[in-house]
């Protein structure tokens, strides 16, 4: 589904990010883990032609992702805060990008209604604007717009961060399920091993921009990411 | 302390996102900066020969009557230009400095600003010629001197509490053109109670110390207000307001620019900004009378009723215009990477546009009052608004990469003013080619030659309204990039 090949990205000679190759096919659930500045959020960026690569591409179900806009319709993505329109209600805001992809009022209805438990009655039918909303609030309304208008490719930077425990661990469902089985490419960044482990079925370790471990998820793949990350730190 | 806070707003100053973009802007409002300084200067200086001559041979007399005046036209000016400092106070707050200090900080800053520096080119070689050519009583002078010094302060102190109430600001306006009004009508003359106020302060110089105090009462004032709303949740607090929800169904009869439309008249109606740049407009449809009614007159040529033209029917189109896409910025990485054509994006922009060019056309046929031509000229105008300036100023909205704070008021000390010195620069070109345009005609012929040329002008534009939206598309496109990392910077 998503092919990197040779992409790099140098910000006044210092390369923040160089992957040779990387394939990520459909339906798999990714997730890239590794400290700050390894470059996961770049990458991401790159994903969404929102930065220019130096080098290298992405191509993003044959669509090479800097050159045309075709990817657009089968990706959805919520980085930060950027993703959201402040002077909105969440419920204007999820049928903006309905419209945008194509979604009736009422498919976005019945979408928003599988998460009235994610939502924990704290979003829809509030009276209030995004903007107003509290961090994790916020996420979760963003992290659902993701979900409008069956993407095939889901981007999601950090979405663990910010959120409660009992909406981190329906957010692992939900991701789980997406991949399981509607058979979206989900890609997830975190910096929680925990998390990322439980659901992701391939994890890719970043540091300083390089691809240093690949793995398929197992049970012992934690311990792995664990004694890895304590390693770098003891350097 | 004072070196760490000044550090601080140096490197604010220097490193933020519009200074680098607009550097050649920065020259150009330096420049007139200076113009006006010199200007200043020589009425300080001319300005008592000539009431000597012409008027008075009272030259104070006559300043003090006008002085009401002069003193409410600067309080305007710094409302609508002034910037309140933006200390950046949140981060600060969790250090260890005195709370005391960063506020009065704060404060203190505005007391050394252009806007009250200017003012001392005129008092200050007023008051020395009063004394060296007038014979004035030196020591009344300097009374007189300190307490002009006391009472622009004093006006600098109040903007500071006026920035944050609209409501206040604007009912003291209106009182005051009733006022001015009043006079120029000969109803009730207010300088006969004001003059002699002003007049005091040179008869009993120690009189001074009034204006002074105020001052110092006001500066007081500022920094206990500020002192005391020093707090996350209260003048620091965001102001959380009850959402109101609309379909906006009516708008759905144009198509796919519909879910656009509607999200920017819902940004047009809940940020406080963009509310300022509609009020704006309105102010602008008046900009008019003074052309078409003779009262100043230098604005009596001909080319003038195009110029006017142009600015009744566009107020809105220029203010907001100016400003796309940069009214989108704190969300532009979604409008990036969501399912979006560019077409359509501008499209809406530039219907919301025409719709407000037409609505102030249409406000505006009270010109008929003042002969066709007034008329004729808003409404040529209007037509070249539409068919040329709402092109230029989309394209022109592709470079300015300024972001914009929708929510400005969350800052105590914030920069609201959504009417800058930089958007009024930029209006210039488009308002010289109109001009020129007609002059062409109105030589070659007659007026009425001028006004069709340029309504031909503008229907030519609009006949080209695709070729030019694929170019500014195109421009769009290439400073993509650019423009998401400058919207990156909100300071």
């Amino acid at each position: 589904m998503i092919t990197t090949s040779n992409l790099s990205k140098t910000y006044n000679g210092v390369t923040v990010l160089n992957i040779e190759n990387l394939d990520i096919p459909k339906g798999q659930s990714f997730g890239l883990v590794g400290n700050n500045g390894a470059g996961k959020t770049t990458y991401f960026s790159l994903l969404l032609d929102l930065i220019q690569p130096s080098t290298g591409h992405i191509k993003n179900n044959d669509v090479l992702v800097n050159k045309s806009e075709d990817w657009k319709p089968f990706t959805s993505a919520f980085i930060d805060e950027t993703f959201l329109i402040g002077y909105l209600t969440p419920e204007e805001y999820f049928y903006f990008i309905g419209e945008l992809r194509n979604q009736t009022k009422e498919q976005v209805d019945t979408l928003l209604a599988q998460f009235e438990d994610f939502f924990h009655g704290e979003i829809l039918n509030k009276k209030k604007y995004l903007r107003d909303l509290s961090k994790g609030n916020q996420k979760k309304a963003g992290i659902v717009a993701a979900l409008i208008g069956n993407p095939e490719v889901i981007i999601l930077d950090e979405p663990f961060a910010n959120l409660d425990p009992t909406t981190q661990i329906r957010l692992k469902g939900i991701i789980k399920d997406l991949a399981q089985t509607k058979g979206v490419t989900v890609l997830v960044s975190s910096h929680d091993l925990m998390h990322v482990t439980d659901v992701c079925e391939r994890i890719v370790v970043l540091e300083k921009g390089q691809i240093v471990k690949d793995l398929a998820t197992n049970p012992a793949t934690l311990k792995e990411l664990e004694a890895h990350f304590s390693g770098t730190a003891e350097v | 302390m004072l070196k760490h806070f000044i550090s601080l707003e140096w490197k604010s100053f220097f490193r933020s996102a519009s200074f680098k973009v607009n550097l050649f802007l920065k020259i150009l409002m330096a420049i007139a900066a200076f113009f006006m300084l010199i200007y200043a200067l020589g009425i300080g200086i001319g300005a008592y020969f000539l009431i000597e001559k012409y008027v008075d041979p009272d030259p104070l007399k006559i300043v003090n009557k006008f002085l009401i005046f002069y003193l409410v036209a600067d309080l305007v000016m710094r409302y609508f230009l002034q910037k309140m400092p933006i200390v950046n106070i949140k981060p600060l707050l969790y250090l260890p400095l005195k709370k005391d200090q960063v506020v009065s900080f704060g404060i203190k800053k505005t007391m050394i600003s252009f806007f009250n520096i200017l003012h001392a080119f005129f008092f200050i070689p007023f008051s020395f010629v009063l004394i060296f050519k007038g014979g004035y009583d030196a020591f009344g002078v300097i009374g007189w001197h300190l307490a002009m010094l006391g009472l622009f302060y004093c006006n600098n102190f109040i903007n500071i509490f006026v920035n944050n109430k609209d409501v206040v600001f604007y009912s003291v306006i209106g009182l005051v053109i009733a006022f001015a009004a009043m006079y120029y009508y000969n109803i009730f003359n207010i300088t006969l109670f004001t003059q002699p106020i002003f007049q005091a302060f040179y008869n009993q110089p120690y009189l001074a110390i009034i204006p002074l105090a105020l001052a110092f009462i006001l500066y007081k004032t500022a920094f206990t207000y500020f002192r005391n709303n020093f707090y996350l949740d209260a003048g620091l607090a965001k102001k959380v307001s009850i959402a109101e929800t609309d379909n906006m169904g009516w708008l759905d009869r144009f198509g796919s620019v519909s879910t656009f439309l509607k999200n920017d008249i819902k940004l047009i109606k809940r940020n406080k900004r963009s509310k300022t740049t509609v009020i704006m407009s309105v102010i602008f449809i008046f900009y008019g009378l003074l052309f078409f009614t003779n009262s100043i007159e230098m604005y009596n040529g001909p080319f003038w009723r195009v110029f006017a033209g142009i600015f009744v029917s566009g107020g809105f189109l220029f203010s907001f215009g100016q400003l796309v896409p940069s009214w989108d910025s704190a969300y532009y990485p979604l409008m990036m990477s969501q399912n979006i054509r560019y077409k359509e994006y501008l499209e809406s922009k530039w219907y919301l546009m025409v719709i407000a060019t037409v609505i102030s056309t249409i406000i505006a046929s009270f010109y008929l009052y003042f002969g066709w031509q007034a008329y004729v000229a808003v409404v040529v105008g209007a037509i070249y608004n539409i068919g040329v300036n709402s092109h230029v100023v989309l394209w022109g909205g592709a470079y300015i990469k300024t972001p914009i704070d929708l929510t400005s008021n969350k800052k105590a000390f914030g920069d609201k003013k959504a009417f800058n010195v930089k958007t009024l620069l930029l209006t210039i070109p488009k308002l010289i080619l109109p001009i020129v345009i007609y002059a062409i005609g109105h030589f070659a012929h007659s007026d009425i030659l001028g006004f069709a040329l340029v309504a031909v002008a503008g229907v030519l534009g609009f006949l080209f309204k695709n070729k030019v939206f694929k170019i500014i598309e195109k421009i769009y496109k290439a400073e993509k990039y650019k423009t998401l990392e400058a919207y990156k910077q909100t300071n």
